[in-house]
């Protein structure tokens, strides 16, 4: 070890005593709302970017792995009671071993059967849940938010400091990986797969791990949003805004760097709850679309991708 | 000297059209051999079942006493076969240090120490003489660069035998020159080189022996002058 | 115990909504399957169809099929442009596989949003004299809500069969994927070919709009339900081949429609993703393929 206290855990352990402290200190109840969306889409940004930046596949269908983690709660909240850490676990490996099932099937073919697939996944997953009556079906489902919330003053405190502990957790593993043997194998898949393949990368089995990797940080972040929002139904959960904001994230903040999603999550969700509030959520949600378009064709290599070009600009 | 690599009645169709037709090839440990044919010949497909980018439909493959036939690519890179592309292919996003990285730690990773990756990947780079370019990004390089990028990282694998597909295709005298020599300084380091090229000046240069494809079959093998004599080679490849 | 009426009638009512997915499908197995440029945005082009035989429709009472056909040249044109778009930002710079799929992305979104901003999400529907009445044979009913789009987009799917198959561009088209050079040396230039080509598949999308208003009332998110469809068709049918994308959507209609008949019409989004996905598993060449 080099370091042994990296700036990287630094701050990782300020975020976490910041948020803590903001539990204790902040009254409106609002702002952990707005913190947790915005934390929810920094994961879901961070698990596309694994696929998407780090491996070069594009998954569409990320409200489908997310939807799966929720009503993967729902059903074993129903069912067992289970406590939220283990419906995170369970959320987790649903649709990790989702992720893995279309990898499986598709990637062995062409790139965009995956990114076809996905895209169809998301609606299957919805018929299936809309149709399944135990958790509501297309009438949707309350959740009872369970009592116990610790020491926090209320539950959305609670459940916003876990979802801040996931959130760095996402990061942590994401940039483990982007600075990893593993991470250097998928980085050379993305930029030429039959050239890493002869230089003894098993393109495939580290394609698929990607895409598990993927699935199951998803279904992290779906796995509380019933506890969150306390009524789920199909075309809430599998929200085609969920899937825009997993790939305008990392697009806009830049795929390449682990930090990428990271500040384009941060800088487009609190730009949206800006907007919302201000103005309107329609509104919102087409800028979004908007800024997709114009950064992947004028800017591809997004924010950190720009600022990285101009710090290597004036050190040369 | 004993044989490294072995392909027994070698044969690939596409469709209705015959790529290979049962080729036998030989290559002995640390030989120098020269893969020369006219344009559809099936050189390419050959060294694309050799490296495992295709699958022949009849023969067999043996590399040291093991078959292959059947192993994906990246397992036979594993076990010594690197091979370079006539296009350039290099990982366009890292630097070209970065690029022999990804040798070191997956096809040569069980014959690397771990520890010092970044001084493996320095010695090849001077083996080569990119040294200087270390730091440069792979994607900004010049052509005669991007095929000695495609060598280093052939021969950061660590192979036991090393396919140089048309390296020098297109490139003026004196980088023919650099590249030839560059690939006898590889032979010496113990590596077997097929040398699969056009560039007649060239292969005679560095051939010990010279085998000879035509329409998907082996028409002449065996030492370059007497291969070149051979009417038949003349007739298929020289042009009448 | 199956109906023997029951299935009968199904089985009908598949092959015309399957004749109608030819044409949901048929720009698709030209810009996708030809030119190989996944444009996942096209379904959201025909609900724009869609929307535009809408608008003109309660506007001026205009029937939605002549719409479908006077919208097709201006659709041409966007489409046209939507290429020059994406061949300057991702296919000249060997983007296309990433950025170039995002784009599209967000160019159905950007769609989708706008037509919710719009006109909401409430269902719209068009009105004609013969979309409420029924041909009657035996115990098979044709209603020509659906025999009229069947029509329609047979006719279609033959023209631009005919098209490809017959004209100097048509085939420039077909070889345009497989042999640029060869083309380039006959002295067609491959981007022009491209982009006539991925605006033709688009022009088609107005026609196909209209006829999917034709068959039932339409809100923006719709669209989402064909983009599995339509990939599903062109993969099942061999990528490029236009008759092998016709048999495939029929094959598609007749198991959705049975599907819905026998087991409720909520679980047919699921049949083309289940058609999809045992496709790419066990004949990723399609049906026909080799």
């Amino acid at each position: 070890m080099r370091n042994l206290v990296s700036p990287f855990w630094v701050s990782a352990v300020v975020v976490l005593a910041a948020g803590l402290a903001f539990t204790e200190l902040a009254a409106n109840e609002y702002y952990f709302t707005a913190a947790y969306l915005i934390l929810q889409a920094l994961i879901m940004a961070v698990a596309w970017n694994i696929l998407g930046g780090f491996t070069g596949y594009v998954n569409f269908g990320s409200a489908g792995f997310f939807a799966a983690g929720a009503y993967t709660s729902i059903a074993l909240d129903k069912a067992l009671g289970l406590p939220l850490p283990l419906l995170i676990v369970a959320g987790a490996l649903v649709s990790g071993l989702i992720g893995l099932g279309v990898g499986y099937l598709t990637l062995r073919l062409r790139g965009v059967y995956f990114a076809i697939a996905t895209l169809a996944l998301a609606i299957v997953l919805e018929t299936f849940v809309s149709n399944w009556t135990y958790v509501g079906g297309a009438r949707g489902a309350f959740i009872l938010t369970p009592e116990n919330h610790l020491w926090f003053s209320s539950y959305v405190h609670m459940l916003f400091m876990l979802m801040l502990i996931l959130a760095v957790a996402s990061v942590a593993i994401s940039r483990k990986l982007n600075f990893s043997r593993l991470g250097r194998g998928l980085a050379a898949i993305r930029d030429d797969e039959i050239a890493a393949e002869c230089a003894g990368v098993p393109t495939l089995r580290l394609k698929l791990v990607s895409t598990t990797i993927m699935g199951a940080m998803m279904g992290v972040a779906g796995a509380p949003y019933p506890f969150f929002v306390t009524y789920v139904e199909p075309i809430s959960a599998f929200n085609l805004f969920v899937a825009v904001n997993a790939i305008a994230m990392p697009m806009i903040g830049g795929t390449a760097h682990w930090l990428g999603p990271v500040v384009g999550a941060l800088l487009v969700g609190s730009l949206q709850e800006i907007i919302k509030v201000n103005i309107s959520s329609e509104i919102n949600i087409l800028l979004v679309g908007i800024m997709l378009v114009l950064f992947i064709s004028l800017a591809p290599q997004g924010i950190v991708g720009l600022v990285q070009k101009h710090l290597r600009k004036r050190s040369a | 000297m004993s044989v490294v690599l072995r392909v027994e009645g070698l044969s690939k169709r596409f469709g209705g059209f015959t790529a290979l037709q049962s080729v036998d090839l030989q290559v002995s440990a640390r030989e120098r051999l020269g893969l020369i044919g006219p344009n559809g010949s099936g050189k390419t497909t050959l060294i694309n079942c050799i490296s495992g980018a295709l699958y022949n439909d009849t023969g067999r493959i043996v590399f040291e006493g093991h078959e292959i036939t059947r192993l994906p690519p990246y397992k036979r890179a594993r076990l010594g076969i690197a091979r370079s592309f006539q296009i350039p292919k290099p990982f366009r996003s890292m630097t070209v240090l970065e690029n022999l990285r990804i040798p070191l730690e997956y096809a040569a990773w069980s014959r690397a120490e771990h520890r010092r990756i970044t001084d493996e990947a320095m010695h090849v780079l001077e083996t080569i003489g990119l040294e200087d370019l270390a730091n440069k990004n792979s994607g900004d390089l010049t052509q005669v660069d991007m095929r000695k990028l495609e060598l280093a990282r052939a021969l950061a694998a660590k192979p036991k035998v090393l396919v140089s597909d048309e390296a020098m295709a297109g490139l003026s005298g004196a980088e023919v020159d650099e590249i030839i020599d560059i690939l006898l300084a590889l032979n010496k380091t113990g590596v077997a080189v097929i040398m699969i090229e056009h560039i007649m000046r060239a292969v005679m240069k560095f051939s010990e022996r010279v085998a000879v494809l035509d329409a998907g079959q082996k028409i002449a093998d065996g030492d370059p002058q007497s291969v070149i004599a051979d009417p038949e080679v003349q007739r298929a490849y020289l042009g009448e | 115990m199956v109906s023997v009426d029951l299935l009968a009638n199904a089985i009908v009512a598949g092959l015309l909504l399957g004749g109608f997915y030819a044409a949901v499908a048929l720009g698709l197995a030209i810009v996708f399957g030809q030119l190989d440029i996944v444009n996942i945005a096209h379904p959201a082009l025909i609900i724009a169809g869609a929307y535009t035989a809408y608008i003109l429709n309660s506007r001026f009472g205009l029937d939605p099929v002549l719409v479908g056909v006077l919208a097709a040249p201006v659709f041409f044109l966007v489409g046209a442009g939507l290429y020059r778009v994406y061949y300057a930002a991702f296919e000249r710079t060997g983007q296309e596989s990433l950025s170039g799929l995002a784009f599209f992305f967000g160019i159905m979104f950007i769609i989708e949003v706008a037509l919710i901003l719009v006109y909401g999400v409430d269902y719209r529907l068009v009105q004609t004299g013969y979309l409420g009445e029924t041909l009657n044979l035996g115990f098979v009913g044709l209603p020509y809500r659906m025999l009229v789009p069947f029509a329609v987009a047979v006719t279609l799917t033959v023209a631009v069969y005919v098209y490809l198959a017959r004209t100097f561009t048509g085939r420039a088209i077909q070889a345009v994927a497989q042999d640029r050079l060869a083309l380039q040396l006959m002295g067609v230039d491959p981007i022009r070919i491209k982009q006539w080509a991925f605006g033709l598949g688009i022009a088609t999308a107005a026609v196909a709009g209209a006829l999917l208003i034709m068959i039932g009332p339409v809100e923006p998110s719709v669209g989402r339900q064909y983009i599995g469809r339509a990939f599903a068709i062109v993969v099942l049918g061999g990528m490029g081949s236009i008759s092998g994308m016709f048999v495939a959507a029929l094959i598609l209609g007749v198991i959705e429609s049975v599907v819905a008949t026998f087991y409720g019409p909520s679980w047919a989004p699921a049949v083309a993703f289940g058609v999809l996905l045992l496709t790419l598993a066990l004949r990723p060449a399609g049906l026909f393929g080799r």
